[in-house]
């Protein structure tokens, strides 16, 4: 295990970020673009966000980055949670030209790099999409040779987020594949599986692609990530090859 | 540095005091592992203590079940930013896994170590003198797998991630040897009271 560690720089101190934009991406999930003087980040790694009130109460959440390596603007997603605390000022006050700090980036073993290559699943629930579709983009705009393959499952159509970015990647047929199943839905045929992505359906999906993964990351809310974690090791994975990332807790909020 | 139209929700001034900088409340129990949840037998489970290679004592299943037990209520925090009030741990303490193995530490620091290759390393000092147990019963029934079972280490008072889930080891190091998340940009010790989160934190 000690010999997978790579060099992750340490995690800058507490940053200001301004907002560039900020795009309403379904009708729970917005895209904060940022300027922040953070570090280069690697493909799946996090943020650390800390927001402060006039009279100095200050929250702390994390992020995923959604945005590739050298992108101009940090590209965070933030969930709106009906009870959080931090997720709805980023839905309904939050304008551009705001600031808050940033610190990071974050986390140095659910990441990917060209150099890591493939054949590469990546499998996300929800927003557990963010972080993927960061190596999504990576591998796109590092012209990976690597055969990867994003099984992205949304509640329905309308929270596929970055749907029409996914849905023209899948039409340009280069070497990222991509599935998306809308759980409570049907078919779209061709486009969306529909219904649950359980064990069966994660092995038919796995046997249409053709490869055996040399590396899987699965990100979203436990059960999921237990799910189809437990489902590729028994499809005959090496539990070392699969990296997860899990969410939860109010302090997602 | 004030964030414009930024409220927030305040804690009530009694979870304020229980809470570090920088953590929140919740009720639920997340889970957060590096991969898949390992699948362990208790019929092949075995819990040693070495000094570096060096095997010092062993105990299988129902051996370490037979061992002092003791409950303990704390609370517990995460380092991804959330805090558990009052959770119910049974197990046995760090202090009498030594005596009954008649161990005094040889050195000053350790590794647990996981059967997912997991390890984190934790101060002797932050294990001993009713410090840390290694726990096999959570809220008074087993451990579920997905939270550690059968056995993790729990050392409270330092971040979550130190408390090494599916625990098999602890392993005396002459030096203090950086764990897995320890060489990933996490903090060598992890105290929540002093937001010992990263690397460079002080």
């Amino acid at each position: 295990m000690k010999g997978a560690a790579t060099a992750t720089p340490a995690p800058t101190r507490w940053v200001n970020a301004s907002i560039e934009r900020i795009v309403h991406q379904t009708p729970r999930a917005v895209s904060v673009f940022v300027r922040a003087p953070l570090p280069a980040h690697v493909a799946g790694q996090h943020v650390d966000v800390r927001l402060t009130a006039d009279d100095g109460y200050q929250a702390q959440r994390s992020y995923s980055i959604a945005s590739a390596p050298g992108a101009a603007a940090l590209e965070l997603v933030v969930e709106r949670l009906d009870d959080g605390e931090v997720s709805p000022y980023f839905h309904e006050v939050a304008q551009p030209g705001d600031a808050f700090e940033l610190r990071g980036p974050l986390g140095g073993h659910f990441v990917w790099r060209a150099e890591d290559g493939g054949p590469l699943l990546l499998v996300g629930g929800g927003s557990g999409v963010v972080p993927l579709m960061s190596i999504a983009r990576e591998h796109a705009a590092r012209a990976s040779v690597a055969p990867a393959l994003l099984v992205y499952s949304a509640r329905t159509w309308d929270d596929v987020i970055f749907r029409d970015e996914l849905l023209a990647a899948r039409a340009a047929g280069r070497t990222l594949g991509v599935v998306l199943v809308s759980t409570r839905e049907d078919p779209r045929p061709g486009v969306d599986l529909g219904g649950r992505l359980d064990a069966a359906a994660l092995a038919g999906i796995l046997a249409r692609w053709g490869h055996a993964p040399e590396r899987a990351y699965v990100c979203g809310s436990n059960p999921f990530v237990e799910a189809i974690a437990d489902a590729l090791v028994d499809a005959g994975l090496a539990p070392a090859r699969i990296r997860t990332e899990r969410y939860g807790g109010s302090a997602s909020g | 540095m004030a964030t414009r139209g930024f409220t927030g929700r305040r804690p009530a001034t009694d979870a304020a005091g229980r809470l570090p900088p920088g953590q929140s409340q919740t009720d639920d129990f997340p889970v957060l592992s590096f991969g898949p949840t390992p699948r362990v037998d208790p019929a092949a489970w075995t819990f040693t203590l070495y000094d570096g290679p060096r095997p010092l004592a062993a105990w299988t299943w129902p051996e370490f079940l037979a061992l002092p037990r003791t409950t303990w209520q704390r609370d517990i925090h995460c380092v991804t930013k959330w805090s558990k009030f009052d959770t119910v741990w049974e197990g046995t303490t760090i202090d009498d896994l030594f005596a009954a193995a008649g161990v005094i530490p040889p050195t000053s620091y350790l590794l647990a170590i996981s059967h997912d290759d997991y390890d984190t390393n934790v101060p002797v000092a932050d294990l001993v003198d009713g410090k840390a147990m290694i726990a096999t019963h959570f809220a008074g029934a087993p451990i579920p797998p997905e939270h550690g079972g059968p056995a993790r280490l729990l050392v409270p008072h330092l971040y979550f991630w130190k408390s090494a889930k599916w625990v098999k080891a602890l392993r005396f190091t002459a030096r203090d040897e950086a764990g897995f998340w320890e060489l990933r940009g996490y903090h060598m010790r992890g105290d929540p009271w002093r937001e010992q989160r990263y690397t460079d934190d002080p």
